[in-house]
Parts: C-alpha cells; structure tokens; sequence
C-alpha cells in the first residue's frame, strides 16, 4: 500500500535520478514540463468526460433520454463530440474586435490551468508547493471575470456584452462570501499552504468544525463557476448564450474546457479544504481518495443544477449580499471565539 | 535567468502601460492596463514578494473589469473606437509624468532605505512575516483599515438597499 500510495512521488524522483544532478536547472525544467503536461491532460480529459457525466445524469435526474447511440448506452458520445468541435470551421463575425476575440477564450483556458498549479492531488503531489496556495488560487480565478467581460465585450454583440456585464457582478459578489468562508480553515491551520492544511485534518476534517463555512462554500463556488441555479451568465431564454453566443467551434470548446476545469479545481479546494484531502480509510491510496472525494463534489454540484430552477438576477445579488456574506462574517467572529476558547481551556485540562 | 526575466516583464509592463496612454479605444486601454498590473506582479515575484504579487492580481488586476463595467455605464460615446481623444493632448501628460518621475527617482537615489542591496533579499516577504509585523508593530494602522473597510462594505449593502423614503 505504502508503495502504491507514493507512485507518483516515486517515479517524479526516479526521472529526477536520470539527471548527474538530481537538482539541477534541466532536471527542474524536465519535470516541470512533465507536470505542466499532466495537469493540462488532466483537466482536458476531466471536461471531455464530465460534458458527458453531466448530460447522463441530467437523463437520470430528469428522465430524459440523454446520449445513448455510439457505444455502450452511448458512453462513447464525447470522443464523438470532440471529434466534431475539432473538425469545425472557425467563423467570426465581421465586426468583432478580433485579436480580443480571439484571445479571450485562451485566456480563460490559461487562468483555469494555473489555478490547478497548487492542488494537491496526493501526499506530496502537488506542482508547486506554494506557500501562498489557496491565496494565490483566490488571486489567480479572480482574473478569469476579466476573460469573460473580454469575450463579451468583444463580441460586438449586445446580449455578448450583457452576459459579460453579469458575469463581472455575479463572480465579483460571491468572490467575497467564497473568500471569507474559507478565511475560518486559515484561522485554525494559521496557513495558506494546501499541503499542510491537509495535514491539519489528520484526525478530523474541517467540514465537522466548519459545517457552515462549507456550505456557503459549496454555494459560493457553484456561483463562481456560474452554474445552474447561479448560471446568469449564461441564461439562455435572456441572453442567448451570454459572452459565448457568438463563439463556435474550437473556440466555444475551449469555454467549456475552462468552465469544467473550474468545477474541477473548485471541488479540488473544497476536498483539501474542508473533506481531508487524500486521507482516508487505508484500503486505497491516497490520490485515489482525493479524486474519489472530488467527484464526490461534482456530483453534489450537478445535482445541485439539474435539482433547481434558475434564480432572478435581484435575488441572486440579495442572496450574496444579504445572506451569504453575514453569514461568512459570523463564521469568522464564531471562529475567533472558538479559537479563543479552545486555547483557554486546553493548557487547564491538559489537552 | 532572473534578468532576463526581469526585462521581460519590465519592457511587457512599460509597453502596456503606454499602450494605455495611446490606446484610441478606452476598452482597450482598460485591458491593456490589466496586462501591465501583471507584469508588475511577475517584478514583485522576482523580488521574492509572493504576498504582494497575489495581492496585485487579486486586487489591481482583477478590479480592472469593474472599471470597465463603470467606464462602459457611464460614458456617453457613440462610436466606441474612437472614445478616447483626449489622449492625444499628449504634451501636458508628458511634461507632467517627467516631473512626477524625476521626484520618485529624487526620493529613491537620496533615500538610504531605497537602495539595492548587495545580496538577494531572502526572508520578510512571505504572509508569515506580513502577518506578524502587522499585527504586532503595525497593530494600530492594520485595525483602523481593517473597521475603514467594515464600514465601507456596510456602506456599500445600506446604499444598494436604499433609503426608505418616509424616514
């Protein structure tokens, strides 16, 4: 177990272990490349198989058909669907500010995969082990509402703007109750890095002693990544498709490759915030774990979308203003006060 | 390699941030204002100032698309391509940033604190350090912004609610 558990720590230090110095510039560059390449291969293959996840379980939620024609009841439909967007033609519109056009989508797609620079998938197995971890997570998904006010403006297309308008208010509001939320984790661990938060929940994960920081977690990222019931941006009886309406093709794909690759990396910071990151039981490595808890997320996420109807734009602002943002604060001051009297009575009892 | 880094991301921060001042399109002088923010955080990177780097993409970078939902409100142009003439008065704006560059280098070459140390800064620059100087030699500053911005954010919920009009 111990063996399968460091798989990938061993093999990062057997390919370290073929250069005279384990250290040296080209052994760091080598393995940067081969994780740099890992990452972006994991979040392709994650959003090619959660567009097809997501559409089989909206045919389970909502007794509709679903995909159900190439292979096996139609798990195969997302090499189709790959194959498809990557043969299309790339049209834009005669009046777009092209070089923004065109550039946006890259952008998003860029901002996602550095966000997944500091996830750790398993003991160890992170790209950078950053001390800032999830302040530079926060830092890095706040640039991708300007990715979107950039498509939409682009476009040249006013239910483009709208959408793109939306998502500037909508992400920039449940960015506060997202970051005050996770501020009651840091209080305890006294620590940014993600590694060693995990390791803060050895013997009980946070979710226990922060049920309500988690809640409005969840919701706050479900917001974040602009999903049903939060997905506004989007609204297509309103606004068409929002910043992607005029985007077709590659282009179009490599929104959703960002937007799933957010819900991957939202629920990665909810698993090493608040669900113990990869400890678990002993009969499975630790990775295993976390992917396992990850999709745990996801697919309280997709339930979540196919479950509720659409909220108002009014009661979407409301709701992240007047509820979820008091409701953080008092999450903090209830901290503080637990934090207080923890350190109070432990030296007496002799914890 | 540091170098060579620094004078990328110096010369990509300079030239976005000219890009700025002689952008026709004011959208586009909004985004070109985002890229030189983050060429300044990749300088503050280089000088092992993590905290600040992720402070200037959260807060610089990213406030960049509210500007521009205000730009974009509150201006009255017809034609977006050319909505931003004034940049052509360029000579005042010149004048003016030469002055304002030879006082910031007055202050920077006079000033002891300012200069170049001999070797790397190593330590006093990630949030372990921030944190504990602010709160123990800069208790007073960091509480005073930290009510400021309560109070602002308060603010901010009782303006959006609006007043009753009866009270």
């Amino acid at each position: 177990m111990d063996a399968l558990n460091n798989v990938f720590v061993n093999i990062a230090a057997y390919i370290r272990g073929l250069f005279a110095d384990s250290h040296s510039l080209s052994a760091d560059l080598t393995i940067n490349i081969i994780v740099f390449l890992m990452l972006f291969l994991i979040m392709v293959v994650a959003a090619l198989f959660l567009s097809l996840v997501e559409r089989k379980f909206a045919h389970w939620v909502s007794q509709r058909s679903g995909p159900n024609r190439l292979g096996p009841h139609g798990w195969f439909q997302f090499i189709a669907d790959a194959v498809k967007m990557l043969g299309k033609e790339d049209i834009y519109p005669a009046n777009v500010d092209l070089f923004l056009f065109k550039i946006a989508p890259m952008m998003l797609v860029g901002i996602t995969l550095m966000a997944f620079g500091v996830i750790p998938f398993g003991k160890g197995m992170v790209a950078i082990n950053l001390d800032l971890g999830i302040f530079y997570f926060l830092a890095v998904s706040s640039i991708s509402t300007l990715a979107l006010l950039m498509a939409g403006w682009a476009s040249n297309n006013k239910f483009s703007l709208l959408g793109g308008f939306r998502a500037v208010a909508q992400m920039i509001s449940y960015e506060i109750p997202l970051l005050f939320s996770l501020l009651g984790v840091i209080m305890i661990t006294q620590t940014f890095n993600l590694s060693s938060i995990i390791e803060a929940q050895k013997t009980i994960p946070f979710i226990f002693l922060q049920p309500l920081a988690f809640l409005i977690y969840l919701i706050a990222g479900i917001a974040e990544t602009n999903r049903a019931p939060f997905d506004q941006v989007q609204g297509e009886q309103e606004i068409v498709a929002g910043p992607f309406t005029e985007y077709s093709g590659l282009r179009w794909g490599l929104f959703m490759l960002a937007e799933y690759g957010n819900v991957v990396a939202t629920s990665a910071i909810a698993v090493s915030m608040f669900l113990g990151g990869w400890y678990g039981p002993g009969f499975l490595p630790g990775w295993l774990w976390f992917i396992l808890k990850i999709w745990l997320v996801i697919f309280i996420m997709m339930w979540v979308r196919w479950t509720f109807v659409r909220m108002r734009v009014d009661h979407l602002m409301h709701f992240a203003w007047k509820i979820l943002l008091p409701l953080s604060l008092a999450n903090i001051f209830l901290t503080g006060l637990g934090i207080y009297i923890y350190q109070l009575f432990i030296p007496r009892i002799g914890g | 390699m540091g170098t060579i880094v620094f004078f990328i991301f110096a010369i990509l921060a300079i030239a976005a941030a000219s890009g700025v001042v002689t952008s026709r399109n004011i959208v586009h002088s909004a985004f070109y204002l985002a890229l030189s923010f983050s060429g300044v955080a990749v300088l503050y990177v280089l000088m092992n100032a993590d905290f600040l780097a992720a402070v200037q993409l959260l807060v610089y970078t990213g406030a960049v698309s509210i500007m521009v939902v205000f730009a974009v409100m509150l201006t009255l142009r017809g034609e977006v391509s050319d909505s931003n003439p004034e940049n052509r008065k360029w000579g005042w704006g010149a004048f003016i940033s030469v002055l304002l560059f030879a006082v910031i280098a007055l202050v920077v070459l006079t000033n002891s604190d300012w200069r170049v140390l001999p070797s790397a800064w190593t330590s006093g620059g990630s949030a372990e350090d921030m944190s504990l100087l602010l709160l123990s030699q800069f208790m007073i500053p960091f509480e005073a912004a930290a009510v400021l911005l309560t109070v602002a954010l308060a603010g901010a919920v009782i303006l959006a609610k609006g007043v009753k009009e009866n009270q």
